[in-house]
This record gives structure tokens, sequence and C-alpha cells, in this order.
């Protein structure tokens, strides 16, 4: 052995000494330096969460009749993981499923379809849930097909039929109420990302609108977990911990299902009745609230949807017509997110503003057919002149032009184009007690706020669209060059960050900028029959566990008071019973054994429908009930829907004769919703079986 | 002289080095320390291959001692092959040696040609036999090869002490014939553990160091050539890509990487006890009774156990190199050494790819994954390593 062979061969026993040192090193590293990490790691490939869903709590009305409950359907599911690793990516297997439910294969297509994999615009009906859970195709199969799928496991390969809990609306009393009561559905990945604070599992339902999703945390109950270890096949081969689910809490309501179902009866009325003449109706909402409190007796929006169909599983049709224009967008819940123009309903503040700036309300005031404002004319509602009336009469029969003058020597007295710094701004001032522009606060999700149409927001608008109206020419659209409009531009250039005078008229007889809800105007209305108090709106009355026990009581919350002398609100209030006795609803009312308040309020609206047409009057209709000592605020509009009194006014009319039991022209006490004269104040005892009172149970 | 310089140097003129060694028994003569530690692998071996076969074949109504009772049948060919090695002396080797060359040249032939070879992970490796088994000729080419280079380089024509550029080439050729084939497979894994003996062997047989050096340096260009030019198939580089980024393809070699990683560290220091490992009995890893049973033993028997097995293969080399060191001649000082690279290159390939360290190469694992040839391959090594240890000078 030379010296050569000698040194080669020590330096191969280093190298290779130093190799299986260096893996003494690194199985040191993983199994003590990382062990604790690899062995999270591998209880997470090992373990597998298997989640029992808790079943959900009730929605019930004031008197426990349930609007939302559980029951047992079959779901159809469909395993993506399974079906896109066959050849054609499940496309067989899907065609035979959609003929075997009578459903098009575009549809359980995209139901399959995860949102994220679809391009945005065509979205609609999509997965929101993981790829790696079932994803139901329906959750109300006939039980003959799921023995189908069930028995032929080789024809639908990736196919599973099984029995699951759902959420199920009864309509007890032909009720709908889906917009209070909105819908349950799969967890977003948002959701599962711990945003709102809570953890979630998977194969979990979230509450997805309306008081599902606003007291979601009270109705979910939290679900048993089965932690399982299991093999590479996902054969279970022991089991770890198990929690047992605990139902969700019970939601008991202030809603009326039979109040409820009768103002949507109402409002598909007053629909139909303006459309018959001739009126676009594109869109409807209903309100009834308790004065004293602020509870909502019920609250329904036009057109509506079935909340049942989440569950049925939504066609691609179904999911775009809830959001479709063309269909009036069905999802939108007016009460609380429509935004319009309260027109003469806001004359109430108007007479509190006159009060206000000292004018006299028990004089009388010209109310000519036409007020000329700088170059404008402004026309009394059907240019009518009116003669000298009181102040009374002229809030009966809605007389505009009265407001005209005041609202235009108010706006001189604060400066007109210059305006004061100390400016009085008596209507604005008003509106702002009034709390409008600001959001009731209803235990409602997505509410809009409205808009006071004063100087700072006068300002602010013009800030952010000077540039356009000052650049008119090359800004806007060839279809937006008439000569009205160039000239608007240029005035809204020149000093569209003032209150002009007709801005100032407008705003007197509620028109222009400034939009409200009709939860607003409800709330508003309730403040000036309950003596100046501003309710927050509450649909949600309690929480119930299980066992009976109050979790959480929603208590009323004052807000405000409107600031008005007893004196001035007690005149308030004649003139609305005014509106009902001699004025314009008083045809309406003809007869009515209950004396109601009320005002209607047509509201101009500027611009054009999709199909080209002029926007109609939207009809509004605001009142309470009874005159003295009011305990119910109702208010109704009609988008689009023609004159207040006649459109809106009778279906407040069909509202407060179910309240009272009216009859024709008698009360028939039986017949009443309430026998003992106001809602129920004790919490109802929650069982599924609770049907109204007086439905023959 | 002084008598502790004569002793040093003391040769018993009257021992005659190729008369074979008086036994009392099979094993007399064998190097004790060797034999129990790879005896100790053995063990451990079959008891991972039963521990990571068993419940998952017992949970799907399959004979849950199926693999155990196949692996100790070949334990005990391997272990008949082996002490037929030992007992023929390993000069004696060279007559075989042409033959069994030829043999692994024609199989490695045989399992190129398509619709014979059954190919595996991708390779074309096996020659399918009856009654389910299947035989490597791969494994026969290393031994070939290890024990015809040595041949080749110790006769030497020429009176020098150290082989001449002709000898050189031709001891490579009989490398490179072979290496080729395998090379074609394709299997990368085999090649490098056969390029590790190769260059052992021409470093130890003395000659100049440039052929040494130009080995390596031609390994390693020969590497990187073969990842770009695609002579290496997609689903080497799907590995090798894996190897980098564990996590880049979840389901395939990466999730075999990854998952082996986490068996492993999830072991600790103790382990979950032997049969009690969720990891290995769930069969999140694949092959976990062939190239990854290394995993069974780092889940189920914690550091203390796995490190003890990387000791068990350092014991055996670093005792192999003894037994080179004092080989009679240089021809079994070279076929010790080629066998000794052998052994550390598959076992580091093995264990390296099991923690992360090395790309995955579907080796296994010396003396304890299950298979025939290799189990048999491993253990004519051994037996080569104890041919020489019992005719070692004095």
């Amino acid at each position: 052995m030379n010296q050569r062979s000698r040194l080669s061969m020590a330096f191969i026993q280093i190298f290779i000494a130093s190799l299986l040192v260096a893996l003494l090193g690194r199985l040191f590293y993983l199994q003590v330096a990382a062990g604790p990490t690899y062995r999270d790691a591998a209880l997470n490939i090992q373990s597998r969460d298997v989640v029992t869903p808790a079943t959900r709590g009730l929605i019930v009305d004031s008197s426990g009749v349930p609007l939302a409950l559980n029951k047992v359907g079959l779901a159809i599911t469909v395993d993506r993981t399974i079906i896109d690793r066959q050849e054609d990516k499940g496309e067989a297997v899907l065609r035979t499923l959609s003929n075997l439910l009578g459903l098009k294969y575009v549809d359980v297509l995209q139901r399959t379809r995860l949102c994220g994999e679809l391009p945005v615009g065509s979205r609609a009906g999509c997965w929101t849930g993981s790829r790696f859970q079932p994803i139901p195709i329906t959750k109300e199969a006939d039980p003959n097909i799921a023995l189908e799928i069930v028995e032929k496991p080789e024809t639908y390969p990736g196919i599973s039929a099984l029995p699951i809990a759902i959420r199920n609306y009864p309509g007890i009393s032909g009720v709908n109420a889906a917009h209070l009561l909105g819908y349950v559905g799969p967890l977003t990945d948002i959701d599962l990302s711990g945003v709102n604070g809570r953890s979630y599992f998977r194969s979990e339902a979230i509450g997805k609108a309306g008081l599902e999703i606003k007291y979601d945390e009270f109705l979910r109950g939290t679900p048993g977990i089965k932690t399982v270890i299991v093999d590479r096949k996902e054969a279970v081969t022991s089991t770890r911990q198990d929690t047992k689910p605990t139902p969700g809490n019970h939601l008991v309501t202030s809603i009326d299902i039979r109040l409820q179902s009768s103002a949507e009866a109402a409002l598909e009325d007053a629909v139909r009745r303006a459309r018959a003449a001739g009126f676009p109706s594109d869109g409807a909402a209903a309100v009834v609230m308790d004065v004293r409190n602020g509870e909502v007796l019920a609250l329904a929006s036009h057109p509506t949807f079935d909340p049942n169909a989440f569950e049925k599983g939504l066609t691609v049709k179904q999911a775009r017509d809830l959001f479709s224009e063309r269909t009036g967008v069905p999802a939108l819940n007016r009460a609380l997110q429509g935004l319009y123009a309260p027109a003469s309903t806001f004359k109430a503040v108007s007479l509190v503003a006159a009060n206000d700036a000292g004018y006299d309300l028990s004089a009388r005031y010209d109310c000519p057919a036409l007020v000329e404002v700088g170059t404008r004319v402004f026309n009394n509602f059907q240019k009518k002149a009116q003669g000298i009336l009181s102040m009374k009469e002229a809030m009966a029969i809605s007389c505009d032009t009265i407001w005209y003058q005041i609202a235009f020597d108010e706006w001189l007295r604060d400066g007109g184009l210059r305006p004061k710094s100390n400016a009085n701004d008596y209507f604005f001032r008003a509106a702002e007690r009034f709390q409008v522009g600001v959001k009731t606060g209803i235990d409602l999700p997505s509410e809009a706020s409205g808009r006071l149409a004063d100087r700072t927001w006068k300002k602010a608008w013009h800030d952010e669209n000077k540039d356009f109206f000052c650049n008119y020419k090359t800004r806007a659209s060839a279809a937006q060059q008439t000569p009205f409009l160039i000239q608007l531009a240029e005035e809204n250039c020149a000093d569209g960050d003032k209150i002009r005078a007709g801005d100032a008229v407008n705003f007197s007889i509620g028109q222009g900028d400034t939009v409200i809800t009709p939860l607003k105007l409800a709330q508003m209305y309730a403040a000036i029959a309950n003596g100046g108090t501003i309710w927050q709106p509450t649909v949600a009355k309690a929480v119930i566990s299980n066992s009976g026990k109050v979790l959480k009581k929603v208590e009323p919350k004052k807000l405000g008071t409107i600031g008005v002398d007893p004196k001035t609100l007690s005149f308030l209030r004649e003139t609305l019973r005014e509106v009902v006795v001699s004025g314009t609803s008083a045809g309406v009312f003809a007869g009515f054994p209950i004396d109601t308040s009320g005002k209607t309020g047509t509201a101009e609206v500027f611009g054009r429908n999709p199909d080209g047409s002029l926007k109609a009057d939207s009809a509004w209709y605001a009142a309470y009930a009874p005159a003295i000592k009011p305990r119910y605020v109702v208010v109704v509009i009609v988008s689009q829907g023609g004159f207040g009194g006649s459109t809106s006014g009778v279906a407040v009319r069909k509202i407060f004769e179910t309240i009272y039991g009216v009859k024709g022209r008698t009360i028939d006490p039986a017949a009443a919703l309430f026998p003992q004269g106001t809602p129920p104040v004790k919490l109802p005892k929650i069982s599924a079986a609770t049907r109204p009172a007086g439905s023959g149970a | 002289m002084t008598p502790v310089k004569y002793r040093t140097t003391y040769r018993n003129p009257y021992r005659n080095p190729y008369r074979r060694h008086k036994r009392e028994s099979v094993i007399a003569g064998f190097d004790p320390v060797l034999t129990v530690a790879v005896g100790a692998l053995l063990i451990i071996g079959t008891l991972l291959v039963y521990a990571a076969t068993r419940d998952w074949y017992a949970s799907n109504g399959l004979d849950p001692e199926y693999y155990l009772k196949r692996h100790v049948i070949n334990i005990l060919i391997g272990l008949l092959l082996a002490w037929g090695t030992t007992v023929i002396d390993y000069r004696l080797l060279r007559a075989y040696t042409p033959f069994l060359w030829g043999a692994a040249v024609l199989g490695l032939i045989f399992v190129l040609i398509p619709g014979v070879g059954s190919e595996v992970n991708g390779a074309k490796a096996w020659i399918p036999l009856p009654g389910g088994f299947q035989i490597q000729p791969a494994e026969i080419a290393k031994i070939s090869i290890i024990v015809g280079m040595s041949m080749l380089l110790s006769e030497r024509s020429h009176d020098s002490d150290e082989p001449k550029r002709n000898d050189v080439l031709r001891a490579l050729a009989i490398a490179a014939i072979p290496m080729g084939l395998i090379l074609l497979q394709p299997d990368m894994g085999t090649v490098l553990i056969i390029s590790a003996s190769v260059v052992a062997i021409l470093a130890v047989s003395g000659a100049p160091t440039k052929w040494v050096a130009g080995l390596i340096i031609l390994a390693v260009a020969g590497g990187t050539v073969a990842t770009q030019s695609g002579v290496i198939s997609e689903y080497q580089i799907k590995r090798l890509q894996s190897f980098v980024d564990p996590n880049a393809d979840s389901q395939g070699a990466g999730y075999q990487l990854r998952q082996a990683r986490i068996a492993v560290g999830s072991g600790g220091l103790f382990g979950t006890g032997l049969f009690d490992g969720p990891q290995t009995n769930g069969r999140f890893v694949p092959e976990q009774q062939t190239d990854f049973i290394f995993t069974v033993a780092g889940e189920q028997l914690g550091f203390v156990g796995s490190g003890l097995i990387i000791l068990l293969y350092l014991i055996i080399l670093m005792r192999a190199f003894g037994i080179a060191r004092r080989a009679s001649d240089q021809y079994g000082q070279m076929v010790c050494t080629g066998v000794i690279a052998w052994f550390a290159f598959q076992t580091f390939e093995n264990i390296g790819m099991t923690l992360g360290l090395m790309p995955m190469t579907g080796v296994p694992l010396p003396f304890m994954s299950y298979g025939g040839s290799s189990m048999f391959a491993t253990l004519i090594g051994f037996g080569l390593l104890q041919n020489v240890h019992a005719r070692h000078r004095g």
C-alpha cells in the first residue's frame, strides 16, 4: 500500500464518518430541536374534526309563532375532490345528475363552481364555500331521487345523498318576511379568516342577511366536534375527543306574523292597483312600529324573494334576478335601504321650522298657484290656487306654495347666496332634530343613512363634482348635452356650493337632494305621535336559551327628542288629524271606525326608467293611530306608485284594519290582533308548534 | 533492532496467506463487531418492516405477516449468499467475476427491452420472476463492478506500485458499461452509489491523483448536464425540485418527502413506541417498508433508536476500514473500499432523503429495507468484507 493509497483511504474514511455524523446532526435537529413542530404537523395530518352542526335557534314572532325553524332535508352533494379527478372533470356525472334532478346542466355546474374560479360578473349562484367540502346541489331532494343516488354509486361517482338539518321559513299565515329574516348559507373564506373575531368550521352554515346574520352568534349555537385519527385513506383509526353540539338560542322578535303578512299583502295590493292605474311601481315598503318604544311589528319590502330558495338551491337565473334591475332588485330591503325624497310628509318638519322661525301657526296664509323664486317659477301641486288658508287647512290639502314663500323669506333672511355666518337655518335645524340623514340604528344589517341636504352637504357635494360641472361639455356624454342640463351644469359650477333659493324652497316640501328611508320616516312620525321621543327601532325583543332562560333582553333605546314644545306638537298632531278628516286622505279613510292621523306625500322623481320613460311620482303615506294617545305608526311607500293617498293610503288603512280588527265600518274586537289592546310584553314560550291566535288552532 | 520495532513489522514466515482458516463453525473467523452490528440492523430492520406493514395489512383484511415472512426469507437467503461469499476465497472470486459482470450487463439490457422489464416508480429496473418476486440486475452490477475493477487494478502487467493509464481505462470501462445501462432505466441513485465506489476504488488503487480528481469533476459535470439536457426523466427532475421545495408538489414527490420528514420529526426523543406510530400506521408515508423504512424508525423509536441505527452503520463502516487496512493484498483492500463506499453512500442517500438532506432517489437502506435484490446484494457485500477479514495479514 503506497503512501497515496493510505492517504486516500484516510481521506475517504474521514469523509464517510462526517457524512454519518451529518445524518446524526440532522436527525437531532428534526426530532429533538424541531420535534414539537413536527408533532403538531403530524397531528394535523392525522386528525380530522368531524363537525356536527348545532341546531340553529328559532326566530319567533312576539307571540311565539315561528318565523324560522329547522327541518330535515335530503341533500344531494357533489364532492369536487372526486369529480375533478374524473377524466372529463365530472361533466358526465353532473349531466346525469342534472337530468335526474330535472335541472339544467349549467345550473348544476354553476352551483359546484367555487366563486373564485369564475370571472367577476358571472358568479351568480356560485359556491361560496370550499372545494374540500361536499357541495349541496339541493337540500330538499325528493326521497326517490336520493334513493336512486344511494343505490347506484357507480352511476353517480362523487355524488352523495344524505339527510341534513336545513333552515326553513315555514311561511305561517302566508308570511314571507324574507328581507326581515334573511337566510343562511355556507361560510366564505372571509368568514373563516376570523375577521369578525369568531372562529367557525368549514361545514357550518352562517346567517347571510337580515336577522339571521345580525343575531347569528346567538342563533348558531356551538357545533359538536369529534376529533378522529384517520389514516391516508381517511379510514378512522381512533377517536380523540368528543363534544356534543349545543343548540342555538331562540330569538323572540316584536314582529306579529299576522300583521307582517297583512302588510305584505297590502303592499302587493298597492303595487297591483298602482300598476293598473298605469304607474310602473318598481318597489314598495311598509313599516309598522310601536310609537312608545320603537318595536317593529312589521317590516316589508316589495318585490321580495323566497327565503327557502337558498336551501333548495338557486338556479343561475334566480341568483341573478335577486340583484337584477329588471326584476326590481328583490334582494334590496327597501324599508331600510330604499332612499326616497320624503315629499309632503316632510311638511311636519317644515311646520316645526316655521314655528321656530316665529311664524304664527294660527294665522292664515295665501296658497297661490305659483310662486316666483328669482327667475324660476315654483308651482303649487297641480298648479291650483287654493286661496287664503289656515295652517291646518294648508296642511290638510298639502299646499306647497305657502312653504315656498316661508322658505324663500327665511333663505333671504339668512343671507341668500351670501349666507350669514350665523344663519338661522330653521329648516335644516328642525330636520336635524328629527335626525334626518342619520341611521335609525335598527337591528338589521345594511341600513342606509339617508341624506340631509344642508349647507355642509352642499359644499361637500360641490367639491366632489365641480370638476365635472365646470368642464361639462367635455366630460358629459352626448345624451347629457341638452340645453337644460348644460345650463344646470353652468349654474352648479358657478354657485353649486351654496344653498340657492331653489334648494331652500325644495327642502321645505321634502323635494330635492334630501332623501330618507321609509323606516326613518316611521321613526320621525313615531316621535310626533309619542310626544317627541326618537326611539331606536328594534326587531329583536329577547334571546332565550333552550331551557327558557332569557339570555339577552333588547331594551328600547331613546336616541333623542325632536325638541318641540307640547303646544306646537299638539298643533302639529291636529293638522295631521285634519289631513284624514278633510284633507288628502279623507276619501281613503272615510268611515274608518278608528281615528287616525297621517300625511300623504307624492314625491317627484328626477330621471328615467330603464325603458326610457320618465320616472313616475312615488307615493308616501305616513300615519299613526289612534289619533289621541297614539300607539302604532305605519309608513308605506310605493316607488313610482302615483298619488300618496290613493296608492299608499289604502295600504295603510288595510294595515290598520288588521291591527284593530276592522271589518268595513265596524270593529270586530275578536278579530283584533291584540285582544288586550297592546302588543304582548311577556315573552312567549318557544315551541316550533306555536300557531297564531285566531287561526283555529 | 529493538524487540518493539521488530514486533511491529513482524510477519509470520510460515503463514500461508492462501490457506483457508481452520474454523469450528461457519462464523468462526468472522469479525465479531461487524457481525453483531449487521445482525442488529437485520433484527431492527425486520421489526420495522413488520411495524410498517402489520396494521395496514390487517385493517385491509390482508395477512399482517405477509411482508414479515418474505423479509425473513430474504434475510435467510441473503445470509446464505453471504456465507457462500465468505467461504470462497475472495481471490477465487476473480474467476467468477467475468461471468457475474456479464450476467449483470445482460440483465441490465434485458430490463430495457420494452415489455420485459417492469416499471416501478418510473424506472425500468426490475425483471419480474414467477411468484411475485422481482430481481434487480443493477444490484448484481454493483458487486461485479467492485470486484471487477479491483481485479483489473491489482493485476498489473508491469512492475509498478501504481496502476498506469491503461489499467485505469480498462477498469473504468468495466464500470462505465453497466452504469450507462442503469442510467437508461433511469436510476440516478444507483449510478451515484456506483460512482462513489468507482472513485473510492481508484483512489486507494494508488492511481494518479489526476484520475481521481478528473473522475470527481466528471461525475459533478455529468450530473449537471444530465439534469439540464433531459437525460434525467421528468419524474426525476420533479423529485429533485421537490427536494428543494417540499411543498411545491404536494401530492407527488414533495408530498412523500414532507410526510417522511413529519414522521421522523414527530418521533421526538424516544419515539411513539414500536408498532405504535400513527403516522406510520396511517400509511401517510408511501414505500415505508422499502425506501422509507427509516421513517418508521424515526417515528416509533425516536432519536434514541434511530440515532442508534446510524451509529451501527458508523460502526460497520469504520470496522470495514479496519478490515481494508489489514487486508493481505491490494485487491482485498480495493474490494473493501468499494463495498464501504457503496454502503456509505447508499445509507447516506437513503437516510439523507428521509431527513430532507438529499434529493429523492429510490435507493433502499442497506440491511433494513424490504426487498430481495437489495438485501441479497448488501449481504453479499457484507460477505466480501468478512472474506477479506478472514484472510487479513496476521
